[in-house]
C-alpha cells in the first residue's frame, strides 16, 4: 500500500510540474468575449477614473471587450510582484513599465510591437521613445516623461535670511554649491533638512543621477559596457555630495527621515507629478529647475512605458485598446499628470491646463525644457541586479570618514561582472 | 461477497486512511508538489520574460559551488540564527522563571512579555524600522540620558544586532510560554526532597529544572532554529540585506535571486540547499538528544 501511495503522489507531482511548464504556451484564439487587465502602480483615484473613462469608451465602440480592469501594484515591488505574475502564468494583458526595466523588457521579447499601431506616432519626441525601442521597433508608449525639478519651500527660505529659489535663479545663483550653502543655513537656523533627493534614502541610488548629472557623470557609458562610477566626473560629483552630507549637512544623513512635503526640508528634487502633494501645503511653495553644476546647466527625466505582453491572452486586443488609450485625444487627457512624449501638446499653455497648482513659467522651465535636454535615470539588461550590486558596493560612502575614491572603485569591480554580461 | 472483502480490519485501515485524507492532501498539494518542484526548476533555466524553460542539468548547481557571495550570505545566516537561538531561548527561560513566581499581577506581566507575539510581523518591524532610525525613538531615549547612539540600521554590526533583538522580542514570548507550562509541570516534591539533601537554588535550577524540561529545551531549540533560517520580513523591511551585503540572510538572498533578478533556476537551487540545511540540522538535534534529553536516554 505504501508502495503505491508515493508511487501515486510521484506521478501526480510530475504530471503538475509538467503541465506547470506547458500551460503558458496555451492561447485562446481572439475570439467572442475579451477581457483585459493592465497593471499599473498607481492607486490615485483621479488616475483611475480617467482610465475608466477611457476604458468604458473603448467598450463602447467594441464589444467583444466585456471588461478592461486597472490593476494597482505597490509601486515599492512593482517590478518583481509583475514578473512573479507573469512567472505564475498569472500576468496582466497590458502593463506599465519602469524605465529601469525597459532594457530588460524590451529586450526579452516580452512585450508586443507597437510599430505602426500608434496614431500618429511621428508625433512622438524621439528622446521620449528611444529607452523603448530596439532595432527600429517600438515596444512601449512612454506614457509619463517626467524631468525632475526642486521644490522649495520659500518659508523656509525666508527664515534663514535667504533670497527665495526663485529670486535666485533669476539673478543666475542656482548652482549646487548655492543650494548647499542655503541648505547648510537653513540647517544651521531652523534645525530643519536642507536639500532631500526624493526616494533616494541611502538606497535609491539611481535617484542620485538628478545629482550627478550636473557634473557629467553617468553610472555607466551609454552602451552600457563601461561603469562609470570611478571616472572623474563621478568622483568629483560624489567627493562634493559626500561633503555636502557630512561636513555642510545640507542634506539630511543616512536613517534620518524628512519629508518635504510634510515641511520637514526646504528643498526636494522630485517629479512633477508630485505636486498633486501640495494641494493643502500650508507653507509658500515654488518649483525651481535643478541647480547648474560644474558643468552646466541639466535635466534629468524619468519614464513610464505602457506595453503589451505578447504571452496575454488577447495579445493583439491588448495591442488595439493601447494604441486606443495613448491617441492624441486620450493622451491630452492623460497629460493632466503624466507629461505627454507627443510634441504637439508639448506646450507650457496646454501642460498648464491640466496642471492647475503649477504655473506656466514653471511647467516651461523644467517639463518643457527638460524633455528637450533630459538625460534618462540609468537603466541596463539585469538591472535589478545590478541595483543591488551597486547600493550594496556603495553604503560604505555614507559614513563620515569614507574614502570616496575607494568605494567607487569598489562599485565599479563588483558591477564589471555584471556590465559585461 | 463484498462482506467477505470488508473485514473488520480492512474498515478500520479504510477509516484510518479517510482520517488522514484532509491532512496527506494538504501537505501534498502544498508541501510535497512545491518541494518537488523546486528540485525539478532548479535544473532549468527559467527566463520569465523572454518565457524560456531550459533543462540545464547541474548548472544551477554548479553555480551555488562557485557563487562568490554565498559564503558572506551563509556567513550572515549562521551569525543571525546562533544570535537569535542564544538570545531567545536564554531570555525566554529567563521570564519564564521569573514570571513563575507565584506573586500578586504575575498574570499582567505574562500578558506583556507575550503580547509582541501576536502583533502582526510586518506592523512590528515597521514600527521598529522608525524606532532604529538616526532620529529615531531608540536615539532619543539614549539622548535623554547623554549617550549617542549609534545609526543602528547604517552600521554592519548594529544593523545585525538589531535584527536579531527586534525578532527576539517578538517571538520570545512564544518560548517563554512553553518553558512556563514545562515548569509548572515539574513535581514540587523534586525540590522538597533536595532542599531537605541541602541543596541551594541554583543546585536545583541545574539538578532538578533543567533535566525535567530538557524535552521542552529541544522542542524550543528546533522551532527556534528552524524559524530562525526562514527569517525574511525583518530583513526585508528593515535593511534590505544591507548595508552592504552584512544582513543578506539565505532566503533574502534566495528572494533577491529568484524574484528581483528574475533568475528562478538559481533561487530553487538556494532553495534545495535551505532544505538541505534545515534538514541536516533538524536531524543532527534529533541525534544529539539522547545525549542531553532527560527521559530520552
Amino acid at each position: 500500500m505504501r508502495k503505491r501511495v508515493t508511487a501515486a503522489a510521484l506521478a501526480g507531482l510530475l504530471a503538475l510540474a509538467t503541465g506547470a511548464c506547458g500551460s503558458g504556451d496555451e492561447k485562446a484564439a481572439d475570439t467572442g468575449q475579451v477581457s483585459l487587465r493592465m497593471a499599473v502602480w498607481t492607486a490615485n483615484e483621479a488616475h483611475l477614473k480617467l482610465f475608466n473613462d477611457i476604458a468604458s469608451a473603448y467598450k463602447a465602440a467594441h464589444p467583444n471587450v466585456t471588461a478592461i480592469t486597472f490593476d494597482p501594484i505597490p509601486f515599492d515591488n512593482y517590478t518583481t510582484t509583475l514578473t512573479t505574475q507573469i512567472a505564475g502564468g498569472n500576468g496582466p494583458d497590458l502593463a506599465w513599465i519602469l524605465e529601469g526595466s525597459a532594457p530588460d523588457f524590451v529586450s526579452s521579447g516580452a512585450l508586443v510591437d507597437l510599430s505602426g499601431k500608434i496614431t500618429d506616432a511621428a508625433d512622438l519626441s524621439p528622446a521620449a521613445t528611444k529607452l523603448w525601442t530596439a532595432d527600429g521597433k517600438l515596444y512601449a508608449y512612454p506614457f509619463s516623461t517626467s524631468p525632475f525639478g526642486v521644490f522649495v519651500n520659500n518659508d523656509m527660505f525666508k527664515a534663514a535670511g535667504l533670497a527665495t529659489p526663485a529670486e535666485m535663479v533669476k539673478d543666475g545663483k542656482w548652482t549646487w554649491d548655492d543650494v548647499v550653502a542655503a541648505g547648510a543655513k537653513v540647517n544651521a537656523v531652523e534645525k530643519k533638512a536642507g536639500m532631500v533627493v526624493r526616494d533616494f534614502d541611502y538606497k535609491s541610488w539611481d535617484n542620485l543621477a538628478s545629482v550627478w548629472s550636473g557634473w557629467g557623470a553617468q553610472a555607466w557609458s551609454p552602451d552600457g559596457k563601461t561603469c562609470g562610477f570611478n571616472q572623474q566626473p563621478m568622483v568629483d560629483a560624489m567627493t562634493f555630495l559626500h561633503k555636502a552630507i557630512f561636513t555642510d549637512k545640507a542634506f539630511p544623513g543616512p536613517g534620518v527621515a524628512a519629508d518635504f512635503f510634510a515641511g520637514q526640508s526646504a528643498m526636494t528634487i522630485t517629479q512633477i507629478s508630485r505636486a498633486a502633494l501640495l494641494k493643502d501645503a500650508k507653507f509658500g511653495w515654488d518649483l525651481v529647475p535643478l541647480p547648474a553644476g560644474p558643468s552646466g546647466k541639466y535635466a534629468v527625466i524619468g519614464q513610464a512605458g505602457l506595453g503589451a505582453l505578447k504571452k496575454g491572452k488577447h495579445a493583439d486586443v491588448a495591442a488595439d485598446f493601447l494604441a486606443f488609450f495613448t491617441n492624441p485625444q486620450n493622451s491630452a487627457s492623460l497629460a493632466a499628470y503624466f507629461p505627454p512624449p507627443r510634441k504637439s501638446q508639448l506646450t507650457a499653455a496646454n501642460l498648464a491646463k491640466s496642471n492647475p497648482l503649477l504655473k506656466p513659467e514653471q511647467l516651461q522651465s523644467v517639463v518643457i525644457d527638460g524633455m528637450a535636454s533630459g538625460v534618462v535615470k540609468p537603466s541596463h539588461t539585469g538591472q535589478a541586479e545590478l541595483v543591488q550590486a551597486v547600493r550594496a558596493a556603495l553604503d560604505p560612502l555614507w559614513k563620515p570618514d569614507a574614502d570616496v575614491k575607494a568605494v567607487l572603485d569598489g562599485v565599479c569591480t563588483a558591477i564589471n561582472p555584471l556590465l559585461s554580461k | 461477497m463484498s462482506t467477505s472483502y470488508w473485514t473488520e480490519r480492512r474498515r478500520d485501515q479504510l477509516a484510518g486512511y479517510l482520517f488522514v485524507v484532509p491532512q496527506l492532501a494538504g501537505s501534498i498539494l502544498f508541501v510535497f508538489v512545491p518541494l518537488g518542484l523546486v528540485f525539478w526548476y532548479s535544473v532549468h533555466e527559467w527566463n520569465v520574460l523572454a518565457d524560456t524553460f531550459d533543462f540545464v542539468g547541474a548548472d544551477n548547481y554548479r553555480q551555488l559551488a562557485e557563487d562568490p557571495k554565498l559564503g558572506g550570505v551563509l556567513a550572515a545566516t549562521g551569525l543571525f540564527s546562533a544570535g537569535l537561538v542564544v538570545l531567545n531561548l536564554s531570555l525566554a527561560l529567563l521570564l519564564a522563571v521569573l514570571v513563575n513566581q507565584r506573586l500578586r499581577g504575575m498574570i499582567v506581566f505574562r500578558t506583556i512579555f507575550f503580547s509582541p507575539v501576536v502583533v502582526s510581523l510586518v506592523a512590528w518591524t515597521l514600527v521598529w524600522g522608525f524606532l532604529l532610525q538616526d532620529n529615531g525613538g531608540i536615539n532619543g531615549i539614549l539622548d535623554a540620558v547623554g549617550v549617542a547612539g549609534p545609526n543602528w540600521l547604517r552600521g554592519e554590526t548594529t544593523a545585525m544586532i538589531s535584527v536579531v533583538v527586534v525578532q527576539v522580542v517578538k517571538n520570545v514570548g512564544l518560548n517563554m510560554v512553553l518553558f512556563l507550562a514545562a515548569l509548572q509541570g515539574v513535581p514540587g516534591d523534586l525540590y522538597e526532597a533536595a532542599t531537605i539533601d541541602g541543596a541551594g537554588r541554583w543546585r536545583q535550577f541545574r539538578s532538578i529544572t533543567m533535566p525535567m524540561i530538557s524535552p521542552t529545551i529541544l522542542l524550543t531549540s528546533i522551532i527556534t532554529v528552524v524559524g530562525s533560517l526562514q527569517v525574511f520580513a525583518q530583513i526585508a523591511v528593515l535593511t534590505q540585506g544591507g548595508p552592504g551585503t552584512s544582513t543578506t540572510v539565505l532566503v533574502y538572498y534566495l528572494y533577491q535571486q529568484a524574484f528581483q533578478f528574475h533568475h528562478f533556476g538559481y533561487g530553487a537551487t538556494l532553495s534545495a540547499l535551505l532544505f538541505a540545511i534545515v534538514l541536516a540540522l533538524t536531524i543532527a538535534q534529533w541525534q544529539l538528544r539522547k545525549k542531553w534529553v532527560f527521559h530520552e536516554a
